[in-house]
């Protein structure tokens, strides 16, 4: 469903991206994790068009979508939730909704989408997306959006940052629901055991690689028993032994 | 009523079919139609050509629309309204102006309103400035607005002009007394050669006066704005302005906010934020599979509502 051919980009002459290659098949729920600066949310913006590879293939549904722009590749069917929400002085909550899904949405679905991520519509559905919002609740907007575009790819880049404990478990119920009724695959960059969990496999990428790919019985395992090994970005667990 | 006045009013005025309370039509430089009701009789002026609306105190939940329409070049339209508010009274005025002119003709209205709001007063007053027709005539809008509000009134003033007026220059002051309050938010859009300046002039003379500015604005084509402002805390009171400034194509803006604070207890704050739509925003929008061009409008849209 989205295949990665030897992709690689860089930026001011370095490498983020190094060179990797991933098969993500149909209806998976895979998380994407890894050390901080390793080229996760590089790898989401390259698969949403937000960045372009400086070499290599992306294919999506299997139609090569490398010179795609953004709009192309929503309308084909990848969603993305930004690491770091955009605020809009203008636009609402329901607004938003309302785009992402492509049409008016009843108030009953509006609370649903915003039941998933633990707000309540009546408080938010009006609500300006705007400075008044804290960055939590701009975030469980975010991540309502992509669940409003119902999409057959959906990205989301850590979906954890910035929500609370009790929220937390709402957003791991949105996911196992999601993979369970809307039969879209899930590609969610996190480093949340409990996010980690729920996955049908995990990729670890550091440097710009893919370290490590396979089921999560294979993959969580040596995750948790070997931190060290994928924890440190320049390579230096050993220099601790 | 002209043709060119009915489709004038349609578009900012929206008064209800078979209206049965207060209002005055004005086209063309004189009076077109005019209904006084109980609690709001509508007279014209004795001294100067205009109207003097008064309300009766305690009036609640009433609507007075007061539209003008220029509907041909040639009309340099002058108009002094005074609006009397009685105590108590709770009322939404809808007045507005829509200015229609053809190939190089030249045409302007120019309202002077001023608002006395008797103690607890409460006034939404709603305004809306449209110019239609050739690209080339000269349509101007020039409004002058005083309000004078007395101990616990409020007004809400909400204006809208989008693209069409040549020229505006817009001027509104206010003195407010103790525990007034005044809430201005005002949207323009301007686009070609069009040009509009905003002066606000605001004192806050009683304690616990308050005031709430809001500009939110679009230069668009070679157009030019100038936003300026200042309040005068003289009590203990609390004033906040805010203009925010989207730039598009070659559309220029100027924002002098300013704050004079002469009591202690004098709480001050301008907020001003002018540029480009955040890059940010409209891949945001793209993402949602919105192309480039109708996120830039969305956002506008959003923007200006």
């Amino acid at each position: 469903m989205l295949t990665l051919k030897h992709v690689a980009f860089g930026f001011e002459g370095n490498d983020i991206i190094s060179d990797i290659s991933l098969e993500i098949p149909e209806n998976r729920l895979v998380v994407v994790t890894g050390p901080n600066g390793g080229g996760k949310t590089t790898l989401a913006k390259l698969v949403a068009g937000l960045q372009t590879p400086s070499s290599g293939e992306i294919w999506f549904d299997g139609e090569n979508i490398t010179d795609m722009d953004v709009t192309t590749r929503a309308r084909k069917g990848i969603a993305y939730a930004f690491q770091h929400p955009v605020r809009f002085k203008g636009l609402c909550t329901r607004d938003l909704l309302e785009l992402a899904a492509g049409e008016k949405l009843e108030e009953k679905r509006v609370c649903e989408l915003l039941g998933k991520v633990g707000l309540c519509a009546n408080e938010y559905m009006d609500r300006e997306l705007n400075a008044s919002l804290s960055g939590g609740e701009m975030k469980r907007i975010e991540i309502a959006s992509v669940l409003a575009r119902k999409a057959k790819l959906s990205l989301f880049d850590e979906p954890e940052a910035g929500i609370d404990l009790w929220s937390f478990s709402k957003l791991v119920e949105a996911f196992q629901n999601l993979r369970r009724e809307d039969n879209g695959t899930l590609l969610i960059i996190s480093h949340q055991e409990r996010i980690l969990s729920i996955a049908d496999e995990i990729v670890v990428i550091a440097n710009g690689r893919v370290r490590a790919q396979g089921p999560k019985d294979e993959i969580l395992p040596m995750l948790l028993s070997d931190e060290y090994a994928v924890r440190c970005p320049l390579g230096k667990e050993n220099l601790r032994k | 009523m002209k043709k060119e006045t009915n489709r004038l009013l349609q578009l900012i005025a929206d008064m209800p079919e078979n209206f049965d309370g207060a209002y005055s039509l004005r086209e063309d430089g004189s009076c077109a139609a005019r209904q006084s009701s109980e609690n709001v009789s509508i007279d014209s002026k004795s001294d100067a050509p205009g109207l003097v609306v008064t309300v009766k105190a305690n009036t609640k939940g009433e609507t007075v629309y007061i539209p003008a329409c220029v509907t041909h070049g040639g009309i340099d339209d002058l108009v002094y309204n005074d609006f009397m508010i009685g105590e108590g009274a709770d009322i939404t005025i809808v007045a507005g102006c829509g200015v229609h002119a053809e190939e190089g003709e030249q045409a302007r209205h120019n309202g002077i309103h001023r608002f006395f709001l008797g103690k607890g007063a409460h006034v939404l007053y709603q305004e809306k400035h449209i110019g239609t027709g050739a690209d080339n005539a000269d349509r101007r809008i020039d409004p002058v607005t005083d309000i004078f509000l007395e101990e616990d009134a409020s007004l809400e003033m909400d204006t809208v002009q989008i693209r069409g007026v040549h020229n505006s220059i817009r001027k509104t002051s206010a003195v407010l007394k103790a525990r007034a309050k005044l809430v201005v938010r005002e949207r323009i859009m301007t686009d070609a050669d069009e040009t509009a300046q905003t002066d606000f002039d605001v004192t806050l003379e009683g304690e616990d006066s308050g005031t709430d500015l809001i500009s939110r604005s679009v230069a668009r084509g070679n157009s030019h704005q100038v936003f300026n402002s200042i309040m005068r805390g003289k009590n203990r009171c609390t004033g906040h302005s805010e203009c925010d400034a989207i730039l598009a194509e070659n559309g220029t803006v100027v924002a002098a906010p300013a704050l004079e604070a002469t009591h202690q207890d004098a709480g001050l704050i301008h907020e001003a934020a002018i540029g480009k739509i955040a890059g940010e925003q409209i891949m945001k929008l793209r993402t949602l599979g919105l192309t480039e061009a109708e996120a830039e409008e969305r956002i506008i849209a959003g923007f200006l509502a």
